[in-house]
């Protein structure tokens, strides 16, 4: 357990240390909530079933968390890690690599979980949100669609043959999810036709899972299934594309 | 002598490429044992298989007594090992990086020893990317030594440094086998391998192609001993032909090239003085391990 937290502890030093991947993380979906929350207000809506715009969005915001630490954050990191040549140096001492992976893992998890703290006190106190209907569950919800995408980050990261082109395919990836996913605008303000579109979006699911614990609604068993098959799925794809060197 | 490190019939290739083509050797505990050859020669697979980051093909290996493939946990709480285009986080200061490896063994060396005895007291608090390439180099081999190890790896240590530094890094690792550890060295440079080694392994296109102390590979080749000079004054160096043990005089421009047998410098020096032809340069070319990669291979190790 040792080696594991003294990595986890040196990783999230070294994360303050890059303000970018902070910013990215923590500030975009902040500012988001600033702006839509001071352009819409929070008053309830029939569109939103009786919800108000902050209400909604809130999720949202969390499924953008959960995006970019997945699709950008942990692939560039992963990235870095094997061109660097920092596994090779972690292989040569006595500690599985697996060790080193989770911990990046945990940390951004962890950043996650603050930006949902961050996000449920501004937006209280600010727009008057309404907290979720059951704290647990929505953290629960939170984490387990934060490891499955970052199985899908192992794939990526296997795949790229730079940490630059990690970059770029994370941001090619997440960028229709922002808008189509339901993730930094509620899907309900969308024409039928992209709604629809997002119905092929993994992060929609993510989104969705966790509005409905939110708004007390249960948990979404589609979303659940999906995210399971994801998970699933990119374990499998990256035992066969993931690279030590 | 005990032996720590024993390979036998290594072999690994990588598709159609063989890496490393049935080699043995052992390695005693204590020795500095050098690995040479051109890059691309299959040295690298060499130490990788030996300390369990590769797995060969075929062949037995055994490092401490342990089996690398299956015990290679073990085997590197025991062993350090520096690896070539290795690299830490670049904002990871000096004493962090000691710190995290540190948590990875159930023994360590005092870490502000460690940083006192390769000069990084002053560097502890400056982040990875910020050191010069000894310094780097010096915070590898800081980490390479954490686990008070038997056996230290060093593979391509002064790659990138420049003269100076290589000298204090040649310097360093003397010290490591004063510590009584056993070191396996792996070199392009021979000048490296000659000066360090007990005993050096040449390889080339994955094979063994010689091993020996360098005093006993130089002394195998035989070769004729050859002496240097310039000359300016029209003095006909044809004259030192005569010279006992002589066996031809080369000359080109000003350049003269006497070859023999030893005792040659004594009496090419002798005969110039008698002759009164003082030149300033007059030196002995040494044979080295360079010669012997030359002769067995039949080209140039840097091309």
């Amino acid at each position: 357990m040792k080696p594991f937290i003294k990595l986890t502890t040196t990783e999230l030093k070294l994360y303050f240390r890059e303000p970018v991947g902070l910013f990215f993380t923590l500030a975009f979906p902040l500012i988001l909530l600033l702006i839509f929350g001071s352009a819409f207000g929070n008053d309830p809506t029939p569109m939103f079933g009786g919800f108000g715009s902050v209400d909604v969005s809130v999720p949202g915001y969390i499924g953008l968390m959960i995006g970019t630490a997945g699709l950008i954050g942990l692939p560039i990191g992963l990235a870095t890690y094997r061109d660097q040549g920092i596994l090779r140096r972690f292989r040569a001492a006595p500690v599985h690599p697996l060790l080193i992976l989770g911990a990046q893992i945990v940390v951004h998890l962890m950043l996650v979980l603050v930006g949902v703290a961050m996000l449920m006190i501004v937006g209280k106190l600010l727009f008057d949100l309404q907290l979720p209907a059951n704290l647990v569950a929505v953290i629960a919800a939170t984490l387990f669609a934060g490891v499955a995408f970052s199985a899908v980050s192992f794939v990526i990261a296997g795949l790229v043959s730079s940490a630059r082109v990690a970059q770029a395919v994370g941001m090619a990836l997440l960028l229709p999810m922002l808008f189509l996913a339901g993730s930094a605008m509620p899907r309900e303000t969308l024409p039928e036709g992209m709604q629809r579109i997002g119905d092929f979006l993994p992060l929609t699911y993510v989104v969705e899972l966790i509005k409905d614990l939110w708004q007390g609604n249960g948990w979404n068993v589609t979303a659940l299934i999906v995210l399971t098959a994801i998970l699933g799925i990119g374990l499998l794809l990256s035992t066969r594309t993931f690279r030590w060197e | 002598m005990e032996h720590v490190i024993e390979v036998r019939n290594l072999r690994k290739s990588y598709g159609q490429t063989v890496a490393v083509d049935d080699i043995s050797f052992q390695v005693g505990r204590g020795e500095i044992f050098a690995v040479v050859g051109p890059n691309g020669a299959g040295k690298t697979t060499t130490v990788e298989s030996i300390i369990g980051l590769r797995k060969p093909d075929s062949g037995a290996v055994s490092v401490l007594g342990l089996d690398p493939q299956r015990e290679g946990f073990k085997l590197r709480e025991r062993i350090g090992v520096q690896l070539q285009q290795a690299a830490i986080a670049d904002r990871l200061k000096v004493w962090e990086a000691l710190d995290l490896f540190a948590a990875f063994y159930p023994h360590t060396v005092s870490q502000e020893n460690l940083l006192e005895q390769w000069g990084l007291t002053e560097k502890r608090n400056t982040a990875f990317a910020k050191l010069s390439g000894g310094q780097k180099q010096r915070l590898f081999i800081a980490l390479a030594l954490l686990n008070d190890p038997e056996v230290v790896f060093l593979d391509e240590l002064t790659t990138g440094l420049d003269p100076q530094a290589r000298r204090n890094t040649w310097d360093m690792v003397r010290e490591i086998r004063e510590r009584g550890k056993t070191v396996m060295l792996v070199t392009h440079f021979m000048d490296e391998a000659e000066y360090l080694a007990d005993r050096v392994a040449i390889i080339d296109g994955g094979q063994l192609i010689a091993l020996d102390t360098p005093q006993a590979l130089i002394a195998g080749l035989n070769q004729e001993s050859r002496v240097h000079f310039t000359t300016t004054n029209g003095f006909d160096p044809a004259s030192l032909r005569q010279i006992e043990g002589v066996s031809s005089v080369q000359r080109d421009g000003n350049l003269v090239t006497v070859f023999g047998s030893e005792p040659l410098m004594a009496r090419v020096a002798t005969r110039l003085a008698e002759s009164h032809v003082l030149p300033s340069d007059l030196r002995q070319e040494r044979t080295t391990l360079e010669d012997v990669f030359l002769a067995r291979t039949g080209r140039a190790l840097r091309n």
